[in-house]
Formats: structure tokens, sequence, C-alpha cells
């Protein structure tokens, strides 16, 4: 058996699985301290369910923690940021368009440094060790616990990041938290260098909530391992989330449609997650979310990680709904987590969506008297608002005029009870509400190659073919099961202007995890 | 006119719509002016008419894949090498630098060079547009000669390329920039200011930053789209415009030759009908097709904007899904005479198709 958990901003969800099986779950308040929330749910689970914690073979936890601390640059650290590029790229200095605030908050340490490689992999220019050197000595003067190190076109070949941190540690020792840009992004610079100084700036924070769930889990007297899951829907060891925070960044829109994949059945159909301010619109394929293809901006900061492509829109639950001139106005403004005290079902004085949906009849909670005295047309023209909006987010991210199943879930999504244009049947799955803990507890274990090949000279179907088996093995790697490794995408871009046929090649496979005792 | 660093994300956002799906991603390039004027300061930005005749003028861009551009970006000391290797060669200093093309990055480089070498930056290039190749530019088809062309890279190595003509320089220049990298900087097409006023296509700066303060404006009002086809119809050049098609791409197909980008992307109307729109992009889009029939073809402008935001979408960017209008434009009218469309129009780029204008389509 095995525990999928969400720790969000202000629940914490748990889902005791057994199998393909739901055997319990359950909502809690977020705590402080991460861990006491932890306990607080799966102890429940267990409780509900009758099951010993010896009985439970892996912990799987979603966390928008590290999101959210970035955000609210709270807990950060200063970072010495060590670029390999001179002469390249000196036009386009470190954390160049990053906010005032989080510059305040993480320092300014900058240290361009001579090396790097060509698009091909060739040395660009060859590394200057003695500058590396230089630069970890003056951060070791300031007192600066954690380095970000970005070589130019290390995705590419990355031997002189890993060289970089050998002279670190050298000139440092073993307490320095160094993040490699190549274990964090992909082409492009400034996006890959900035997730390296995120990174780099939560060092601290990943090492102590980490320790919170193992912390939690002993409490427990639950000896598993625990995994972590990351942006694109697979999972990380607790030892890597502890170096690498960042690839845990908007993970929760992933756990949450991978769970509504995996509690619907389905593995191609929209998913709309309604929560208390927000409804998210994500397209599942294959099983997995569609992939952003534009820049992400976190807190501020240019980012280009694998992030799903998410339309979120400003409904629900809490929305506030009003008459202006004869036309519904629903949201973006919300009651938010208040929803309990001020909407009107719950005897507060504000119209939410929510108190719409109970004077129409179909939903079922608070005080439905409080609702009777609204005007026909004002309930009729909110439960048309409420659909509309739901039915041209689904249709922004379609991908064809075909109908295809929509999947429902999140707590809002007792606002919906018709037909939305555009899908062929909405499902409401059962504990729609914890998708995002069920989708944590089924996260699979993945491994990419991302490289530039020049067809011309390997042949394309070698070239795929290691390729492959770079992405397969990192995949093993990292604990899947090899005969359940698929290829989830491949993506070929030709490199405008670059000889040869140079393209670049992404390939990424996953495969379930191996668990203890299996 | 008096540019200020704010106005760059505008400049950068219009030359993004100038740049037809190539040009390269600006935001490096914004990010690299912002850097230059913070060092630096603000250039100087002149009309083309306030040129002396005499005055001797400079073309100044990058040349590159753009995946490589957002990994190298520049040095700042090239820059400053292709100009004083073009000085040297012609035994004379420039009074005011051009930019060649004004759609993607190579609208920004310019400012940052300006900025470097404290001279004035003239509002006007070479096509008020992008194009791949750098014999694509109104002042080859009116005499300006491409060469000497001088060539450098951050590792102050630097060419000076000397020859026939400006498709001879580019080949030479192509092969070159491989071996440097894949991304160099480039001088070219040196000038008097009579050649500037008489031969280039004016106030571009200007309407690139028009264009990104329009769709600014147009998503303050939510319907931004609207809002820059206003804009355009405004415009001196701009002004035939319309939306060829709203859809849905449902197929792209890409393939690498001879160095370029050339591809097919198709888009699926969202009205519910079955019409669809071809697009052919060569770096640059060349030719749109409804059902077969062309809305829209090189020299004028096809370009490609996300249907809710009006944000220019580049070719490396266009994905399966994306809902995009398209937009056709009228190209300056000195890029739609004869002499022009013999260097960059149809046929230039292997398309059967003659020369047929927006308005008339």
């Amino acid at each position: 058996m095995r525990i999928g958990v969400d720790v969000g901003g202000t629940n914490t969800d748990a889902a005791l699985m057994s199998g393909d099986r739901v055997v319990a779950s359950c909502k809690r308040l977020t705590t402080e301290n991460v861990s006491d929330g932890i306990v607080s749910a799966i102890s429940a689970i267990l409780k509900e369910s009758d099951v010993e914690s010896s009985k439970i073979q892996c912990v799987m936890i979603g966390t928008t923690h590290f999101t959210n601390a970035f955000v609210e640059r709270r807990h950060l650290l200063d970072v010495g940021v060590i670029r390999i590029c001179l002469p390249a790229a000196r036009a386009i200095p470190p954390l160049i368009d990053w906010p005032e605030d989080i510059l305040a908050a993480i320092g300014n340490h900058r240290y361009l440094i001579e090396g790097g490689y060509q698009i091909d992999g060739r040395v660009n220019s060859p590394l200057d060790e003695n500058a590396v050197r230089e630069a970890a000595r003056d951060i070791q003067t300031k007192d600066i616990k954690t380095i970000a190190v970005t070589g130019l076109f290390s995705p590419v070949n990355n031997a002189m990041e890993i060289r970089a941190e050998e002279i670190i540690r050298e000139e440092m020792g073993k307490d320095v938290a160094i993040t490699l840009s190549h274990k964090v992004g992909r082409a492009g610079i400034l996006e890959r260098e900035n997730a390296t100084v995120m990174n780099a700036c939560l060092a601290d924070l990943s090492v102590h909530v980490v320790s919170s769930f193992r912390r939690a889990l002993r409490e427990l007297d639950i000896s598993a391992p625990f995994y972590v899951s990351q942006n694109d829907g697979t999972l990380m060891s607790a030892e890597h989330v502890e170096r690498y925070p960042v690839l845990t960044f908007a993970s929760g829109p992933t756990n949450s449609m991978r769970g509504a994949a995996f509690l619907s059945g389905l593995k191609n159909a929209l998913v709309v997650d309604i929560g208390g301010t927000t409804t998210d619109v994500g397209m599942l394929v294959n099983g997995f979310p569609r992939e952003s293809s534009v820049t992400v901006d976190i807190g501020g900061v240019r980012t280009n990680f694998r992030m799903p492509d998410i339309l979120a829109l400003g409904m629900g639950g809490g929305s506030l709904v009003s008459l202006e001139n004869e036309a519904i106005k629903i949201g973006p403004r919300s009651v938010g987590y208040q929803l309990l005290e001020k909407s009107l079902v719950f005897g507060g004085d504000t119209l939410t969506t929510s108190d719409i949906a109970v004077a129409a009849g179909y939903a079922n909670f608070g005080e439905k008297a409080l609702v009777k005295n609204l005007s026909r047309d004002l309930v009729e023209k909110g439960v048309d608002g409420i659909h509309n909006i739901v039915a041209e987010g689904v249709d922004r991210m379609k991908t064809s005029a075909d109908p295809i199943p929509l999947i429902l879930v999140g707590g809002g999504s007792v606002l919906v009870n018709r037909d939305i244009a555009g899908t062929s049947e909405v499902i409401i799955p059962d504990h729609a509400g914890v998708a995002n803990a069920i989708g944590a507890s089924i996260a699979q274990v993945s491994g990419e190659s991302d490289s530039v090949v020049l067809y011309e000279k390997v042949g394309r179907e070698a070239a795929l073919i290691k390729a492959r088996q770079v992405a397969l093995d990192q995949a093993v790697d990292a604990g899947a099961i090899k005969e359940t490794v698929e290829v989830l995408d491949i993506e070929e871009t030709p490199l405008a202007y670059a000889p040869g046929g140079a393209v670049r090649l992404r390939i990424k496979v996953a495969g379930s995890l191996k668990l203890a005792g299996i | 006119m008096k540019l200020a660093v704010k106005d760059l994300v505008d400049v950068g956002r219009g030359a993004a719509f100038l740049g037809t799906g190539g040009g390269g991603d600006p935001y490096i390039g914004r990010m690299m002016a912002a850097n230059a004027i913070h060092e630096f300061g603000m250039p100087e930005i002149i009309s083309a008419d306030e040129l002396d005749d005499n005055a001797l003028v400079l073309t100044i861009a990058m040349l590159g894949a753009p995946t490589v551009l957002t990994e190298k970006a520049a040095s700042g000391d090239d820059i400053d090498l292709a100009i004083r290797r073009m000085e040297e060669t012609l035994g004379r200093r420039a009074d005011a630098l051009m930019p060649i093309e004004i759609g993607g990055i190579n609208s920004m480089l310019p400012i940052i060079a300006a900025a470097r070498l404290g001279l004035p930056l003239i509002d006007a290039d070479g096509m008020g547009r992008a194009f791949p190749e750098i014999q694509m530019v109104t002042f080859n088809v009116y005499g300006v000669p491409c060469t000497p062309v001088t060539v450098s890279d951050e590792h102050l190595n630097s060419l000076v390329v000397q020859t026939g003509s400006a498709k001879r320089a580019e080949d030479l220049v192509r092969v070159s920039s491989i071996e440097m990298g894949c991304s160099v900087i480039l001088s070219s097409y040196s000038m008097t200011g009579r050649q500037a006023k008489d031969f280039s296509v004016k106030g571009t700066m200007t309407l690139a930053l028009g264009i990104g303060r329009a769709i600014a404006q147009g998503r303050k009002e939510g319907k931004p789209i609207d809002v820059l086809v206003e804009y355009l119809k405004t415009t001196p050049y701009y002004n035939k415009c319309k939306v060829i098609f709203d859809g849905k791409v449902t197929d792209l197909k890409r393939e690498t030759t001879k160095g370029f980008a050339i591809g097919h992307c198709r888009l699926t109307a969202l009205d519910g009908s079955d019409n669809t729109m071809e697009v052919t992009f060569q770096n640059e889009h060349l030719v749109a097709r409804e059902n077969g029939q062309v809305r829209a073809i090189v020299p004028d402008l096809i370009c490609m904007v996300d249907r809710e935001t009006a944000e220019p979408v580049p070719v490396e960017a266009l994905k399966y899904g994306q809902r995009l209008k398209v937009l056709g434009v009228s190209a300056a009218p000195i890029m739609r005479t004869p002499e022009s469309l013999a260097v960059f129009g149809p046929h230039a780029f292997g398309l059967d198709d003659e020369f047929t204008p927006i308005e008339e389509l």
C-alpha cells in the first residue's frame, strides 16, 4: 500500500492507495511546520482504514511549499552566482531581469568567468580554473553557503560545470550547496541560470522541509521511502529534492491532472480543477498534462521549466457574483478561504458562485433558506455565467473540434451540473476533492535526454535510439521498472542556420516506480 | 524620437510582430539593450532626413541561429569591433548607425551598438520587417554595395569580406559564421546620408514602438487585435491590413534545408467550418493559403499572433493546438517595386506564385 500527500498552502490532503484502489482519503489544514499537518492527515486515513503503518511501502508527496517560499520571498539564502561563459554572453549579465525585492533577498554576488562550449559541444573557450578558485574564495569570505553555476551550452556539454564544482569543493569543502545549471534547465542561458539561482536560494529550506517530511513519517512509524513529485508529473527521491527543490515548482496542477486521469481511467481528456478562487483548465495527452511552450514567470522571474499548459480562469467556488446593467459578472474577486463566513448560504452577506449553485438547487450545502429570496433571473444568469466560463476555457484549451471527455475535480466541482459545449461527457469521479494527493501517489519516474545532434553525421534513426537509451537509463537509475518505461514525448527542432542537419532532440520517458517487496 | 528603457518592451514586441515569425526572440536583445543603456546611456535616435548627405552611415546586425543567440548573446566588445573594422577599411569614422532589419532581435542590436559607441541611431531600416538573407534589403535593390562586410565574434576574431555581389557576401558570411560559433556580429551596406534618405524604409523604429504600444493598450481594453489593426491602418506602410484567418494549429511540419528552418503550419478555422490555412515559412512566413488560395504573400507581411493577447508567435515557438490569428499586412511601397520583387519577391524563395498585394487578395 502507498500514500499520496498534497501539501498545499491551505490544505494538506492524503490518500491511501492499494494498487489501483483508493482505500481512504482526507483533507486537513496545512500547518506552519508542515509535518504536523502531514501527521494529522496520514493518521486519519490509517485510522479510518485500520491499516498499520508497517504496511505502507511508499509515500509520495506533492508540495507547493517551495514555489510559495520563492514567490513570497521567504527563507531565501544569499547566492553566489557563477557563470562560465566569457567572452560570450557578457552583454546579458546574471540576474539582469530580476525584481528588486528578490535581489534584496538573495544579494547580488555575480562572477563571470572564462569558459564554455559551442552549440555542438566543442570548447568555445577553456575553463579559467583559477578564476573559479578565486570566486569560491571570495564567496567564502562573504559567508555565502550556496552557489549557482551556469556554463555556456552546458545542456550540450556539462564537463566544465562538473569541473567547477570540484574546484569549489576543494576550496569550500563539503558544506557548501552547489547547483549546476544542466541539472535544472535547458538551452537558453538566462532562463536556465534563473532556475539555477532559484534552486540555490532554496538550499536551506529544502533541507529543512525534507527533514520535516522525514520527521512526520518517523512520528507515524512509517519506515518506507518517500518521494516528492515534480512539475512534469514524475517523482524525485528525497535526496534529489533536498538538492533540486526548484523541480517541484508548479507540481500542483500536474498532480491534480494526473489524479483526474487516474480517477476517471481516461488518458486523453480535458481536466477542469475548480478551486476557491480560480479554475485551472488543462489537457491530458496520453495520461500526462500537455506542456506549455511559452516561458513562464514565477515570482517575477523568467524560466523555461517543463510546465503543464494550464489556463487559469478567475472563477472558483468563492467568486463574487453581481449584476451590472443586466449582465452577470463573476469573479475574479473571491472570498477565498473565508467562504464559510462570507457567502450567503453560510450566513454571510456576499453573493458567491456557491450561493448560485445552491439557489439553483443542484448543490447542497449551507442553509438553502438563506438564498431563497434571490431572483430567478439572477440565479439563471449566474448558472449560465458559470457554465459559460467553463465552456470558454474548455474551448480555448482544446486541440481539435471533436468533442472529448471532461474530468471535473477540486472542491468547486459542485458548481457544474450541465453538459459543457464541445465535450462528449462531464465526469466527476469519486475522491475528486483530493485528486492532487492521488496524482502524487501515482506519479511515475522519468528520464529525459535533451541534446543537439547532427543528423547528417549520425543518422536520424541512430540518434533516436541513442537518445532513447540515455533517457531510459536515467529513468531506471531513478527507480523505474525497466519493463514499464514508455516514451512520452519526442521533440525534434531543426536549428536554423546551423550546419549538418543539426537538430535539437528531446526524448522523455517514464515508468512505474519499483516498490520494495513487489 | 526619445526612447526610454521601459519603451524597449513595446519596441521588442513590435519588432517581434514585424519579424513575421523570424528574427529571433527579442527578449535577449531587450536584456542586452537594457544593460548597455544602463552602462552607456540611451542613444540619440534621429530621423533619416536629419542626416547630412555626405554622412557615413553603417548598418549593424547579428546573424545566427535563434537557439544560439539565446545562449551566447554577445560580449559587447564584438559589436564595437565590427564597426571599428568597417571604419578602418573605409578610412573614415561613422556618423550614424542604422538597423538592417527592424524585425526581431536586430531591432535591438543597433540600439546597443549606438549606446556603446556614442553614435546616433537612425529611425529606419532596409525592409520594415525581417528577412533571412543579407542581400534581401532595399539598399541592395537600389545599388548600395553590400561589401565590405565586417564580421566579428566574441573572441574578437574578425573578417572583412570583399566580393562582387550581396548574395555572394551572404554565402561567404554564412559559412564563416558557422566556424565562428553560429552567431556573429555583422556590419554591411556602408552608405551616404543621401542613400540612407533615398533607399531606407523610414520611421520603422517608431512604428515598432507604436505596434508594441497598440498591443499593450489593446490588452487594457480587452481587444488587443482590434486596437493593433486600427493602429496599423494609421501607419504609412502597414495600412492595408486584415485578419486573414482565425484558427488553431493542427499540423506542423519542419525541415532544415541549407541551414534554414523551412516549415509548413496548418491552421484549422475555429468557426466550425472546415476551412484551413497553410502558412509556409523559411525562418519568416512566406505565403499564407486558405483552402489552397493565396491570402497573403511575401514581401507583404504575414504575422501570427495569439488570438487572445496579440502576442507575436515566432516559428520556433509554434506548437500544436495554439490558437492564433493570422494577419496580412502591406509592406512599404519601396518593397513592392519590380526591382525589389526580383530580390525578395515570391520567386526569390522558390515560390511559383506571383506577388499580389494584400489589398487585392
